[in-house]
């Protein structure tokens, strides 16, 4: 009994030692990542730094990447920070390259006529129905109170006397965040919205819901789902790439002036064939 | 002689080792658990995230008290429907059923807790859920607490009904001899001598069985529709119809936000999991004290 109590005594010490080593590590990490960012911004010289939008972070993380691998000679650091401040330190000059996943306001553009903008990639999101549902067309502001609960039955739109089914997805989810922001003026849908966790998933829960509506990134749109004509604009690739429809945005790249350099030199990688797969394999619509 | 001795006593520590690893395991994953969970702890406060009713995690709001009522309600309903059913097997397996049939039943019954819980949602899915969304009640769109009990009634039904099985053969002939040599039927025997004597058994069983609908994830998002509104009787003059409103359940939670989650968002959902985790040593240490109290006549 004895060597028994002094056996866990000793697994006491050395769980309280894991323990503290997991967390040591834990905290310094930070602090490198800061200083690895901070050196680049300092000297532009065969390196090239980008911050911004958190949507465009991720797909010009892995440009960089390809970019790096393809120009072995050049750094390029991506930080986020969100899309205003994409647009802020790319015109104060702290980065070369700033990205936001709107346009540049009015107001930026006033108080920094020079920026240019590059839309690098379409960011697109469907509104769909089950097949069979007779509602083909909603108005941009039903589509708003469906998903708020504020509209509750088709037949309030022109459909069948059945009660909405809404889906929509998790807290987190890029597809959500679009939406929320586009569609529904920077609301949350509705408590009692159904949540599923991926485009796979919507599919799935639309096709086989009859009276659900749910909303998928376009690249997850075949005939099991139905998509909705927003305002008499059809979700299609073609209408995302001339600006008629409604739920989509450009991510944009912003130079101050024309790009020059590096700067010019990645905005060619990324326009590229091989820049543009990325783009799509990210789920966005390639531009070129 | 000196050799046996050795091995014998180096063979007892090395199985306490094990014993101390496995437990060791259980350790740390519960202290890095807690760990992650603690910002989310400061963010909002123990008390609000357990009683609060709102759940936007990236805006802040940390409330899951209506997963913990929806995890409940689920399992609650799992219970109703499947324990009536696991006993009814256990019993006609261990006391009626001839040996032809019982060879056929038994493993048929073992074969549903071999089936991936993946499979029970996909049915529950495409079966269960338009099932119950015909039933007329507005406000019905079949993915409903309802769904997510049936498909675990199924579930746990394996668990119970061995357990208890076994529970009930483990009585000693002699009872069931004595019994029946009062006069008594074979039904007055069953339910007045052998169920009282497997008692703690089949407690063991219903308990497990509460554990393993509590801690089911991968069926129960695909049917329960993962709301995060608090469940609500969809007929208010009928509280039984609770059963269809959509509901979150803990694990649910977990599993359909952390693909995308950072932050405090990330950390709450380590904190349902910690709730979670001390939902199961509740119910489980609850079990071991029926299990003594029942022990003791």
């Amino acid at each position: 009994m004895r060597h028994l109590k002094v056996l866990i005594g000793i697994l006491m010490v050395v769980l309280l030692a894991v323990a503290a080593c997991n967390t040591a590590p834990a905290e310094t990490e930070p602090t490198v990542e800061v200083a690895a960012e901070e050196a680049p911004a300092e000297e532009t010289s065969g390196s090239l730094s980008i911050a911004g939008s958190t949507t465009v972070q991720p797909v010009a993380e892995l440009l960089a990447e390809a970019f790096m691998a393809a120009n072995p000679g050049i750094e390029v650091t991506v930080a986020g920070g969100g899309s205003s401040t994409g647009v802020k330190s790319v015109a104060e000059g702290q980065v070369n390259i700033g990205m936001a996943s709107r346009e540049i306001k009015d107001s930026e553009m006033t108080d920094w006529p020079d920026l240019v903008p590059y839309a690098i990639a379409k960011d697109g999101v469907a509104v769909v129905v089950h097949p069979d549902n007779p509602v083909a067309e909603l108005t941009a502001e039903q589509v708003m109170k469906i998903f708020l609960g504020e509209i509750t039955n088709w037949s309030e739109v022109g459909g069948n006397d059945e009660m909405i089914t809404v889906v929509s997805r998790e807290e987190g989810s890029g597809t959500r965040g679009t939406f929320d922001e586009l569609a529904l003026d920077e609301n949350v849908p509705t408590e009692f919205a159904v949540i599923v966790s991926s485009n796979g998933n919507m599919v799935t829960t639309v096709s086989t819901t009859p009276n659900a509506i749910g909303y998928i990134s376009f690249g997850y749109m075949d005939e099991t789902t139905k998509g909705i004509v927003i305002d008499g604009v059809a979700p299609t690739v073609e209408n995302v790439l001339n600006g008629s429809y409604g739920i989509s945005r450009s991510l944009n790249m912003i130079t101050v002036k024309e790009a020059e350099g590096l700067a010019k030199v990645f905005l060619e990688f990324v326009f590229s064939a091989e820049g543009q797969a990325i783009v799509e394999e990210e789920g966005f619509i390639a531009v070129k | 002689m000196q050799i046996r001795r050795v091995v014998d006593r180096s063979m007892t520590y090395l199985l306490l080792f094990f014993a101390l690893v496995s437990i060791l395991i259980v350790f740390l994953i519960g202290i890095f658990t807690i760990r992650e969970s603690l910002e989310a702890w400061n963010e909002v406060g123990l008390l609000n995230f357990l009683i609060g009713t709102s759940w936007h995690p990236t805006q802040g709001e940390l409330g899951i008290l209506q997963m913990i009522i929806g995890s409940i309600l689920a399992t609650f309903g799992s219970l109703v429907l499947g324990v009536p059913l696991a006993f009814g097997c256990a019993i006609f397996l261990a006391e009626i059923a001839p040996q032809g049939i019982q060879r056929v039943l038994r493993p048929a019954i073992q074969l549903l807790a071999g089936i991936p819980s993946v499979v029970f949602g996909l049915f529950g899915l495409v079966v269960l859920v338009p099932a119950i969304r015909k039933i007329q009640i507005y406000g019905n769109s079949g993915f409903s607490i309802l769904a997510a009990s049936i498909v675990l009634a199924v579930m746990i039904l394996p668990t119970i009904a061995s357990i208890t099985e076994d529970a009930i053969r483990a009585v000693p002939r002699s009872y069931k001899e004595g019994s029946l040599a009062l006069g008594a039927t074979h039904w007055q025997t069953i339910v007045n001598v052998i169920l009282p004597a497997a008692r703690p058994g089949i407690v063991a069983a219903v308990i497990l069985g509460v554990g393993r609908a509590l801690g089911e994830t991968m069926a129960m998002i695909m049917v329960i529709g993962n709301s995060v509104a608090m469940p609500r009787a969809l007929d208010p003059a009928n509280p039984l119809t609770i059963f269809l409103s959509q509901a979150r359940t803990l694990t649910g939670n977990v599993a359909v936000e952390i693909s995308y989650a950072t932050g405090v968002h990330e950390s709450g959902l380590f904190a349902t999991g910690v709730v979670l985790f001390v939902l199961i040593m509740l119910v489980n240490s609850g079990a071991r004290a029926l299990i003594r109290a029942g022990g003791n006549h």
